[in-house]
């Protein structure tokens, strides 16, 4: 199906049933309830789950598949989001020549970067993306600022030519939009206590996601993934069998580059500004922790990685002390004092502290990532399956005992 | 993409004879010191096409410098290696590859994230589709027919049961087969062997030999760098001798054994 094998087209029906549901089952908490505040069913975070999952997934074409570790791909997020802005402000607010943009500079100038880049390999091709990444918010935020607004970034305005658009009515504000239906719409379903909030921008912003990870399954599956990886296994034996390593790096790097590209378009759609902040150095850094978090090399486990992250991000950092001590109010008043200190650094802003905490944990027990903890969690199953239905295996045909 | 067909018109032709279409390989005067250390002297030397040719010597001659020079993984000080009139010295080892020579390692380098199936069908890949091809929709799994062959090839190597684990996973002697499947699948038009039994038991040393008698036979032309003279006699049909870094004896393998220059330069080290 969809040129999928079974087992790939399974996972994307679950991914997809996953996305779809992600309202109804990142809020399971009534809204009332002291634990309301772990409900990411929001459209804020939900966005920022497949927006970031589409970056992760990109990077993952290039890190997951040939090795080669780049420290600069938040450069054409940002490059990505600098397009979708300026085609807003100049053409339409519909957002597909706005992505479409994004995904055509993010291309080009990942091809620029990796063309030199990939001269080197290992620690120096991470430094040099790194430098370029660098180089592009340092430039963002000075002789560039003409194009990227410096330090207030860029907004739609309403003396902005929109020559698609027309003219916005007096008191209307420019939204971005697909044909008409705009990114900020929502429908909220309330079902007993609880509360869904089911929104426009993040169900095109998951289709994207769903669209890019179909994508991705098709690359993992081709003969040019196949070259990938084996630049990932041995490089140098690549060209004894009459295969050019170069071409393969670059396109890799490209095609990530232009994922990055997507996601900077929608994070401009479902917020309509863009700033130089998003390449810094630390947003490069955090799609690396996500992937290798998830599973490096893995189809699902970068979007695993990209959800976890920003949760925590969103969730954890809001945790404070008085929601500490609502949590321990049933305790005696010193071992509430004593609970709520020991926990109250790992909360909050203290909440990379328990991301660190995490990302070590999984790095040292879990090399392959969370992918890997799902495996060796299946493989307990199956084997505690496999032997119940030995158990029974007079009675079992071989098929159901599969 | 395909560089399949690289452009021979700006080679140099030193030292290759057109008017002899039957030598499809030459090394002419080829240099190559470490140092002070002269590792190829001199070394001038013709395949046929078609031929087995076999380069043997003591430890140390050079041998397998000699076959690094001729995959592009060295560059001479002098001289050159032109293959069916492409000048194959200054090429990079893809390029060399994409005209036509494959090139079987000493120590097995095969791919070791990568199945046994893959690291098969990998080489025919490329041999198929240059040494790039942007085919990021297409399904690898489509590819029955390179598959096919891949199993069939790995099958008579005694690999069949092994397709689809970790290369990685394998005995070195397994590790050694797969390189050789590996140089196969491409049905290269020059195979170059680097010690291909070495450390493999007497019988599995017998069934390559037996493979590479049904290669030789399709007509493909191969040079064997090789210790075992069981092997050289069994395959070469011509022999040249290094020792020092020069060619000392060149000749069929009768006249090689007879040569007092070679038998000075095993003593010590193997009754021919």
């Amino acid at each position: 199906m969809l040129s999928l094998n079974a087992r790939d087209f399974q996972l994307l029906l679950f991914v997809a049933a996953i996305t779809m549901l992600a309202p109804i089952f990142l809020n399971p908490f009534p809204v009332d309830s002291s634990l309301a505040q772990f409900n990411g069913g929001y459209p804020d975070l939900m966005q920022r789950f497949v927006i970031f999952g589409i970056f992760a997934i990109g990077f993952n074409i290039l890190f997951g598949l040939t090795g080669y570790l780049s420290f600069g791909h938040a450069a054409f997020l940002g490059a990505g989001s600098y397009a979708a802005i300026w085609m807003m402000k100049l053409l339409t607010m519909n957002i597909i020549p706005a992505i479409i943009l994004s995904i055509i500079v993010a291309g080009l100038f990942s091809l620029a970067v990796g063309f030199i880049s990939l001269r080197r390999s290992g620690i120096y091709f991470s430094i040099l993306t790194l430098a370029f990444a660098q180089m592009s918010y340092s430039l963002a935020y000075s002789v560039l600022t003409p194009i990227t607004g410096g330090e207030t970034g860029l907004q739609p305005k309403l003396n902005d030519p929109r020559i698609l658009d027309g003219e916005l009515a007096a008191g209307e504000t420019a939204r971005a939009n697909l044909f008409g239906l705009e990114m900020g719409s929502s429908y909220d379903l309330a079902v007993g206590g609880w509360v869904f909030t089911f929104n426009v921008g993040y169900y095109i912003a998951a289709i994207c996601m769903l669209l890019a990870f179909y994508a991705s399954i098709r690359i993992f599956r081709s003969p040019f993934g196949l070259m990938l990886r084996a630049v990932k296994s041995n490089q140098n034996r690549l060209g004894y069998t009459g295969v050019s390593t170069r071409p393969y790096t670059l396109a890799a790097f490209v095609i990530s580059g232009m994922y990055a590209g997507v996601a900077g378009g929608l994070m401009v759609a479902m917020d309509t500004q863009a700033g130089a902040e998003r390449m810094f150095w630390t947003a490069s850094g955090e799609v690396v922790l996500m992937t290798i978090l998830g599973g490096a090399g893995t189809l699902i486990g970068p979007v695993l990685g990209a959800g976890m992250i920003k949760y925590m991000e969103n969730i954890i950092s809001k945790i404070n002390t008085t929601i500490l001590e609502a949590w321990f109010a049933w305790a005696p008043d010193g071992l509430q004092d004593v609970l709520v200190s020991v926990i109250y650094p790992f909360v909050g802003k203290g909440w990379h502290l328990t991301l660190g905490l995490v990302f070590m944990l999984v790095v040292i027990f879990l090399p392959g990532g969370l992918m890997e903890g799902f495996e060796k969690i299946g493989g307990l199953f199956s084997r505690k399956k496999g032997k119940n239905s030995d158990s029974v295996a007079g009675s079992a045909s071989p098929a159901a005992a599969e | 993409m395909s560089s399949a067909q690289v452009s021979s018109n700006n080679d140099e032709d030193r030292g290759f004879e057109r008017g002899t279409p039957n030598i499809v390989f030459h090394i002419d005067d080829v240099h190559k010191s470490f140092g002070g250390l002269h590792a190829l002297s001199d070394v001038d030397l013709d395949v046929q096409e078609g031929e087995t040719h076999a380069i043997i010597g003591p430890n140390g001659a050079g041998k397998s410098t000699l076959l690094n020079v001729c995959v592009g993984r060295l560059e001479p000080d002098r001289g050159a290696v032109i293959f069916d009139g492409h000048t194959l010295t200054g090429k990079q080892p893809y390029e060399i590859n994409q005209l036509g020579v494959a090139r079987v390692f000493q120590t097995p380098e095969v791919f070791p994230d990568l199945t046994v199936l893959e690291n098969v069908m990998l080489p025919a890949l490329s041999k198929r589709d240059g040494h790039f091809r942007l085919n990021p929709f297409k399904s690898f799994h489509a590819e029955t027919r390179i598959r096919d062959e891949a199993i069939d090839i790995s099958t008579k190597l005694g690999l069949g049961p092994a397709l689809e684990i970790a290369a990685s996973s394998l005995s070195r002697g397994d590790k050694r087969r797969l390189e050789l499947a590996m140089g196969l699948i491409q049905h290269p038009r020059l195979l170059l062997l680097d010690e291909p039994t070495a450390g493999m038991a007497r019988a599995d040393t017998n069934a390559t030999i037996e493979l590479l008698k049904t290669i030789k036979e399709d007509g493909m032309t191969i040079v064997i760098i090789e210790h075992d003279m069981h092997v050289v006699f069994s395959l070469a049909d011509r022999i040249s001798v290094l020792a020092g870094g020069r060619i000392i004896a060149q000749g069929l393998p009768d006249e090689i054994k007879g040569n007092p220059k070679v038998k000075e330069a095993y003593l010590g080290e193997e009754e021919l």
